[in-house]
């Protein structure tokens, strides 16, 4: 929501672009991207069973919702999508140009090893503005049998961390998109649509999908803060508004996040990694602590549960997510998919189920499950209440039960 | 198209040239064009998140039946006739309701009923959050909002008039969420089955149901029935909510206001 780097915004008015990342065009808003009404729009699928779904369902899903978006970012994100390097980490980036991706290269040669890169196919669509970046990603193993390594006392996710950190900061016209194992994140400005057509979507399968269509209402547009925002195998759409930025920024700050992205919706990516990877906390206790009930609700709780809600508001009230949001939330082994909105849902959020009980779905709107699944089965989940769905497992939580219900 | 019985047939789910679905200002477009040729039967097939559909339209005769999952802002404005669904609404269903009926035969969504301000609205199974926020009533017109199943939290909140009936059919628990009638200051919500004390907003409170909410509330659960071949157990207590002052705030702003 902040925008933290204002030297560069022209006080003239809309300069030419030159570069994807260059502040001014983040700010300038081209006329026909002018806000009418509007709100984000986030959609996911998953098939319990590990079977594998087309990018072009998720496409179908998300611009069913277009009348939320206003051509300012989109994207999408596939888990179980290279079953080929599932044990190595994929590093996708957007580069500038061929300098930034050298200059990558360089920091990431000292870092891990490289098994594999390549190119990501990309294709320009013609309501799209220009510049494009390059998109590229590596297939790495950290290079953990160096004096340097044990030297940092990191483990290895956190030194992969680091690594993203140190180049989306640094190294300039280079964000690394997404960082984790079997899944890939595919986003930019544009139309969904539009992002879906770049990057050929339907040209991939997955056995999970995020997705999200984005209106901007107090953070630029633009590429690498479109979202799904990925760190390891952490994806998260959001809807919605972080008024508690600041405070939650500086939580993640402490921890060793870099907040790079000038958007207040990175802050929940690092909380989730933050939380249940570093912290190990259930999700049920994180969504709590993120969408707390009041006190005067708590008091009303068992005894138990009372004092782990109280505990949990105390220890973590900077993890308090303030403001209207509904968010989706990703992750792999196993890979999981949950849906959270504000303590007093502000957001819209609709979860669905197919009939034979494999394909669980959810969105901001019902329209965008019926578009691919029309005998589903919906409903909505309460106030900051997690829905959770596990490949293997099923629907964990429905996000109508108790708190701290079912240990995740 | 026409059928035989002259109503018009809007097949919502063809695509265009592009291949993109029929845009809801297309879909308004074309019943706006029906209802001024004088065709007041209009069916809508594949409706598919189509938002405003029907706002600020209607006449007595006007009857418009739904098949799929309308959009948000499901008649807003109306100002008359009747809209039927034979599915589930999305979010903001009613918005701003002048006149008329909407009949839902599955679910509805958060802010269902947004600031009506007359007519009828009927769902048959459950809706969501701040359902009925800030409805009101003048001159002897006022909304009626009629929930079957449960709703969520911040039922009615700043009602200032109109009546909810919530009827929590095959709802074990209590049909409502928290913060009932927060900051409510005119109009009356009834609630068939469980509310505790702690469920009250601030500003409302419990009331016993006179010989007129009796009739009001006995007339909405007729229309129910009548609506969706429903048989009501009317052995169920109503509780009703009311606010506590009709006038929460005077004196807050300015101390010489009487």
């Amino acid at each position: 929501m902040y925008q933290h780097d204002t030297r560069t915004a022209s006080p003239r008015g809309p300069a030419a672009p030159r570069s994807f990342s260059e502040r001014s065009y983040l700010v300038d808003i081209p006329e026909r991207h002018k806000p009418r009404h509007g709100s984000c729009g986030i959609a996911g699928c998953m098939n319990i069973d590990g079977s594998l779904i087309s990018g072009s369902k998720i496409e179908k899903m998300i611009t069913t919702m277009s009348e939320r978006e206003n051509g300012l970012g989109s994207g999408f994100v596939a888990y179980g999508l290279f079953p080929d390097f599932a044990d190595e980490y994929c590093m996708q980036f957007l580069f500038e140009n061929e300098e930034s991706q050298a200059l990558t290269e360089e920091t990431l040669s000292e870092w891990v090893y490289m098994i594999k890169d390549e190119k990501v196919p990309t294709f320009p669509q013609s309501g799209m503005s220009p510049p494009f970046p390059l998109v590229w990603r590596y297939f790495v193993r950290p290079k953990t049998g160096t004096e340097a390594y044990v030297r940092t006392g990191l483990s290895e996710e956190d030194y992969m961390v680091r690594l993203v950190m140190s180049i989306n900061e640094s190294v300039p016209g280079s964000y690394c998109v997404s960082s984790g194992k079997d899944m890939a994140v595919f986003k930019g400005s544009g139309y969904a649509r539009e992002i879906a057509k770049f990057y050929n979507i339907s040209r991939y399968k997955g056995c999970m999908w995020l997705s999200h269509s984005r209106f901007p209402t107090n953070s630029p547009g633009w590429w690498a803060g479109s979202h799904p925002i990925s760190i390891l195998d952490w994806s998260v759409c959001h809807n919605g508004e972080i008024t508690s930025y600041g405070v939650n920024r500086k939580l993640v700050e402490m921890a060793g996040y870099k907040c790079t992205l000038l958007t207040d919706s990175e802050v929940v990516t690092y909380l989730w990694d933050l939380m249940v990877r570093r912290h190990r906390l259930p999700v049920t206790a994180t969504a709590f602590a993120m969408a707390p009930w009041y006190y005067r609700d708590i008091e009303r709780l068992p005894e138990d549960e009372r004092r782990l809600a109280n505990q949990l508001r105390i220890t973590y009230k900077e993890a308090f997510l303030n403001g209207p949001f509904s968010i989706l939330v990703g992750r792999s082994d196993p890979v999981t998919m949950i849906a959270l909105a504000d303590r007093k849902k502000l957001r819209p959020l609709v979860m669905g189920e197919s009939e034979d009980g494999n394909s669980v779905y959810a969105a901001s709107e019902e329209c965008a499950i019926k578009s691919v699944q029309y005998d589903a089965q919906i409903w909505a989940t309460r106030a900051g209440n997690p829905a959770v769905v596990k490949l293997g497992e099923g629907i964990v939580r429905r996000g109508t039960e108790a708190p701290f219900l079912g240990a995740i | 198209m026409k059928d035989d019985n002259s109503t018009v047939v809007i097949d919502a789910g063809e695509r265009n040239q592009l291949g993109h679905p029929l845009d809801y200002r297309e879909l308004n477009r074309r019943i706006r064009k029906a209802l001024s040729e004088g065709q007041e039967r209009i069916v809508l097939m594949n409706v598919m998140g189509q938002r405003y559909i029907a706002s600020a339209t209607g006449s007595p005769g006007m009857r418009i039946e739904i098949h799929g999952t309308p959009g948000n802002d499901l008649g807003a404005f109306l100002n008359g006739g009747t809209l039927e669904v034979f599915g589930n609404a999305q979010d903001v269903t009613a918005n701003t309701m002048n006149e008329g009926r909407i009949v839902v035969h599955g679910n509805s969504g958060d802010i269902t009923g947004l600031a009506a301000r007359g007519g009828t609205l009927l769902v048959k199974g459950n809706s969501g959050y701040r359902v009925g926020i800030h409805i009101k009533e003048f001159e002897g017109s006022g909304p009626s909002l009629v929930i079957g199943g449960f709703v969520n939290d911040y039922l009615g909140e700043y009602m200032a008039g109109g009546t909810i009936l919530v009827m929590g059919i095959n709802c074990p628990e209590s049909p409502v969420g928290l913060n009932v009638g927060a900051g409510m200051h005119g109009g009356r919500i009834f609630v068939r089955g469980g509310l505790e004390g702690h469920q009250l907003g601030p500003g409302a409170c419990l009331a016993e149901l006179d010989e007129r909410d009796a009739a009001a509330a006995e007339d909405l659960i007729s229309q129910y029935e009548a609506a969706f071949a429903a048989t009501v157990d009317r052995t169920v207590p109503l509780r009703k909510v009311m606010p506590l002052d009709s006038r929460p705030f005077r004196g807050h702003y300015d101390s010489t206001t009487i």
